[in-house]
């Protein structure tokens, strides 16, 4: 009786920390969402998310950092995207030396993990002051580019690695040499996965605060793309802290933490929703 | 795939040409948090010349860095230079700023005395009610090392490495909202950034404004600086902005900031 | 003829190019690590190595400048042990309820609010911590101010929440369904079945997300520096305190000389740390992976 009743209880408590596990975390997520959206809807206005600060007229828009959101991960995803997906390719389809792929791979491992402060440091000086780039979204965006590389060549050397190899053989059989093949019947097919992985890195880079601050500065400037690039400005996670904690302007700082989240929203359900896709094309 | 390279190194090409380029028409100022809203208000009514001036607050001993480094055309430093950063730099006053101290609205203080801010900095006097406060703990909230305003603080009071912060901020911004925000805090902060979350005491009976700190009778004061390279000739939109800053024009812009102008 | 010879070029570009990228990544992580380590390693010779990593007092500024970042390592140290204190128990046991207790449904919608919380930047984080923890830290504990190592636990361990919370699903649901019908077979019923014999089972792949979770926790800079006070003390659950990320991050701007090449020593050390863990976890996966 007294093993039966020891059963009983086990089985009881430890269903219970799993239920109360899984509660007490939606509960912290519906707790943050709530509580930004809840404070940030009163602030809600066009005036401020299509100006820019103004000392004159003591008025704050968010215009210009939402402008240099949109251009760094524009800026950085033409860098990273060649570099990435070409270094999938070299991985998947010509590294013949294995030693030399765990290398690599190794290598790419290691970019992933080192914090992003230590990447605005490295950033700062080498792209900040020995290319000369100074503070500004161009050296923001090649910092970006280091950091988002291994999340590119992982999802696309995933989704090459998936092409069956009878594509590349029948190309092969048909007189097409190593990269007309890569490029005419390999790449098309994996265009879904290279999506994919730009999205994640999208919505890293989104998220990206501490190795923007040294390498692409705080103005709050409206510009032009290619103005925009070789001078500073903020993002809007940049622009988050400095309205939150240095100037106290916490409806402001609300307001971008909703844009915020509403974009990691939108971001999670198009990557959900694209590799759904891609799990029913594979046969 | 090869179209997509060349066009990287296209853009590429572009972005490293145009930068270089712009930055002929571009002045990059760096430094002083509390220099923001003089420096907000400045670049604003400057534009329309076509020369484009922006702003990082980083501190002011970032921004005597970043002139020195290279990575700003301007620093801005709310404290005087020192000897040894005279020597490759040059300063230009654009203001006197008062730097005062602020309790949260709930403090029934008014006035405090150097003698007070002294024991009270230095962990001398560690309860709010031996000063005439309530029976609480005093919380300490000062700028991190390379700030302007704490080096001006920390010289007139006296305090210099002595001080026992609770919390070391990086914005003089971020002292008032800390402030605002703990009913037990204490900060030292720009008389330009002060807003109504906080009160303002006295300093030695006499009340920070743009009279007091211009007659010198507020003792906490320090200015704000250009801080320029000595050996390098500025760029010509550069020396345009700081004659800008210095001309009549701005006088009463510099004041609508909360900060005295220098130019006479 | 000539399309032949203008593809075999081609090709042979290609093939350049392909390598060339390929091999850019070892360049990236080599100059990364060359550049830290050149400029990291005089001042440690200056201050000597002892009194740099063990020396208890950090005034940087200071006349007599002192440079020991014992306050910044143990920091850093107890806010991941703290951090994974609170988030492995919480992340562990949700993912055992999302892998095996979970109707369809419901595990959906869990797993993509957790991938919301992973997508969340860490600034709102911070943010939020610094409206929400520190001041109800300061009236439940009654401490005079809130912004302390308990706040920065208590934000890192939702940070890290969802790697721990992935990785763990992953694992769990890699264990062979042999190994579960094989107890339930023998009479255990479900629970027992999945803590005692499936959990176990899947014990690596945990291991693995705990690691990931402490490189998340070292590595966070953001987040950290808007609620712990970031003063250079030693650590104690209420103290105001600064870690190793936080120190790099508050003096980087304006500093020079020796203090200049300190920090740079400080992101050093900073980044052994991650070298250490990441070699770690590559070493706890190559065991999984013999096993299989």
């Amino acid at each position: 009786m007294n093993n039966e009743l020891k059963r009983t209880i086990y089985k009881n408590v430890m269903l219970f920390f799993a239920y109360a596990a899984t509660l007490a975390t939606v509960l912290v997520v519906g707790f943050i969402i709530a509580y930004v959206f809840i404070r940030a809807i009163p602030h809600f206005s066009w005036q401020l998310l299509s100006t820019k600060p103004s000392y004159i007229n003591e008025t704050i828009g968010v215009l210009p950092d939402i402008l240099n959101t949109i251009y760094i991960v524009i800026a950085t995803l033409v860098f990273v995207l060649p570099l990435g997906v070409g270094a999938a390719v070299y991985l998947s389809e010509y590294a013949k030396n294995i030693k030399i792929k765990k290398v690599i791979e190794y290598a790419i491992e290691s970019l992933a993990g080192i914090p992003s402060i230590i990447y605005g440091l490295v950033g700062m000086l080498v792209f900040c002051q020995y290319f000369g780039l100074k503070t500004s979204l161009l050296a923001g965006a090649l910092t970006l580019t280091i950091m988002n590389l291994p999340t590119i060549i992982r999802t696309t050397q995933e989704s090459l690695d998936s092409v069956p190899a009878s594509y590349r053989e029948g190309s092969f059989g048909l007189g097409a040499n190593k990269w007309y093949a890569i490029r005419t019947v390999v790449l098309p097919c994996c265009i879904d996965g290279i999506v994919t992985g730009c999205i994640l890195a999208v919505g890293r880079m989104l998220g990206e605060s501490a190795a923007l601050l040294f390498t692409a500065g705080f103005a709050h400037k409206v510009n032009g793309f290619i103005d925009a690039l070789s001078s500073s400005g903020s993002t809007l996670t940049v622009a988050l802290y400095v309205y939150a904690k240095e100037q106290g302007r916490f409806d402001v700082a609300f307001v971008i933490a909703a844009i915020m989240l509403f974009m990691s929203l939108l971001i999670n359900f198009t990557a959900s929703k694209l590799s759904k896709k891609i799990q029913n094309k594979r046969y | 795939m090869k179209f997509n390279k060349s066009l990287m190194s296209v853009i590429c090409g572009c972005a490293i040409g145009l930068s270089s380029a712009a930055n002929a028409g571009s002045v990059i100022t760096d430094g002083s948090t509390s220099m923001e809203k003089v420096m907000g208000i400045l670049i604003e009514s400057f534009e329309g010349n076509g020369i484009d001036v922006t702003y990082n607050p980083t501190g002011s001993g970032s921004g005597i860095s970043a002139v020195q480094a290279g990575r700003a055309d301007i620093g801005l430093s709310s404290r005087a230079l020192k000897d040894q950063e005279k020597q490759t730099l040059v300063g230009t006053d654009i203001a006197y700023d008062g730097i005062v101290l602020v309790v949260n609205k709930a403090n029934p203080l008014s006035d405090i005395t150097s003698e007070q801010v002294k024991d009270l900095y230095t962990g001398k006097i560690q309860n709010w009610k031996e000063v005439g406060g309530a029976d609480a703990p005093v919380v300490l909230i000062g700028r991190e090392a390379g700030s302007g305003t704490r080096d001006g603080f920390e010289s007139v009071t006296g305090t210099k490495d002595a001080c026992k912060y609770r919390q070391e901020l990086t914005s003089t911004g971020d002292v008032i909202t800390t402030v605002s925000q703990n009913a037990n805090a204490l900060g030292y902060a720009s008389l330009s950034a002060v807003n109504d979350s906080i009160k303002v005491l006295s300093f030695n009976g006499v009340v920070a404004s743009e009279e007091s700190v211009l007659d010198k009778s507020y003792k906490l004061q320090r200015p704000f600086v250009f801080v320029t390279p000595k050996d390098k000739a500025l760029s010509q939109d550069a020396q345009t902005f700081v004659d800008y800053a210095l001309s009549a024009e701005a006088k009463p812009l510099i004041v609508k900031a909360g900060v005295v102008p220098a130019a006479k | 003829m000539k399309l032949k010879k203008h593809q075999e070029c081609t090709d042979k570009i290609a093939t350049v190019v392909f390598t060339s990228l390929g091999y850019l990544n070892i360049v990236f992580v080599a100059v990364i690590c060359l550049y830290l380590v050149v400029s990291g390693i005089p001042a440690i010779g200056k201050i000597g190595f002892v009194d740099f990593i063990f020396g208890t007092k950090w005034a940087s500024t200071s006349t007599v400048p002192s440079f020991g970042i014992l306050p910044f390592i143990l920091t850093s140290i107890y806010g991941t042990l703290g951090a994974i204190l609170i988030g492995l128990p919480l992340g562990f046991f949700c993912s055992v309820y999302l892998a095996k207790f979970a109707p369809l449904k419901i595990k959906q919608f869990v797993e993509s609010t957790v991938d919301l919380l992973a997508g969340i930047p860490s600034v709102v984080f911070g943010f939020i911590g610094m409206l929400v923890l520190v001041p109800g830290i300061q009236s439940i504990f009654d401490v005079p101010d809130g912004s302390s190592l308990l706040a920065a636990i208590l934000v890192l361990s939702i940070m890290i929440l969802p790697s721990i919370i992935k990785v763990s699903i992953g694992s769990i649901e890699a264990v062979p369904n042999e190994y579960e019908l094989g107890s339930l077979a023998l009479g255990a019923n479900k629970v027992e079945t999945v803590y005692k014999v499936v959990v176990p089972a899947a014990r690596r792949g945990i291991g693995v997300a705990v690691v990931l979770g402490v490189g998340r926790a070292i590595g966070e800079a953001m987040a950290v520096m808007m609620v712990a006070g970031n003063v250079a003390n030693m650590p104690g659950l209420f103290e105001s305190v600064r870690f190793l990320t936080t120190a790099v991050a508050s003096e980087m701007s304006y500093s020079a000389g020796l203090q200049r090449q300190a920090l740079f020593s400080i992101a050093l050390v900073l980044f052994v740390f991650i070298m250490v863990i990441n070699a770690l976890l590559n070493l706890v996966l190559k065991e999984r992976g013999k096993k299989k």
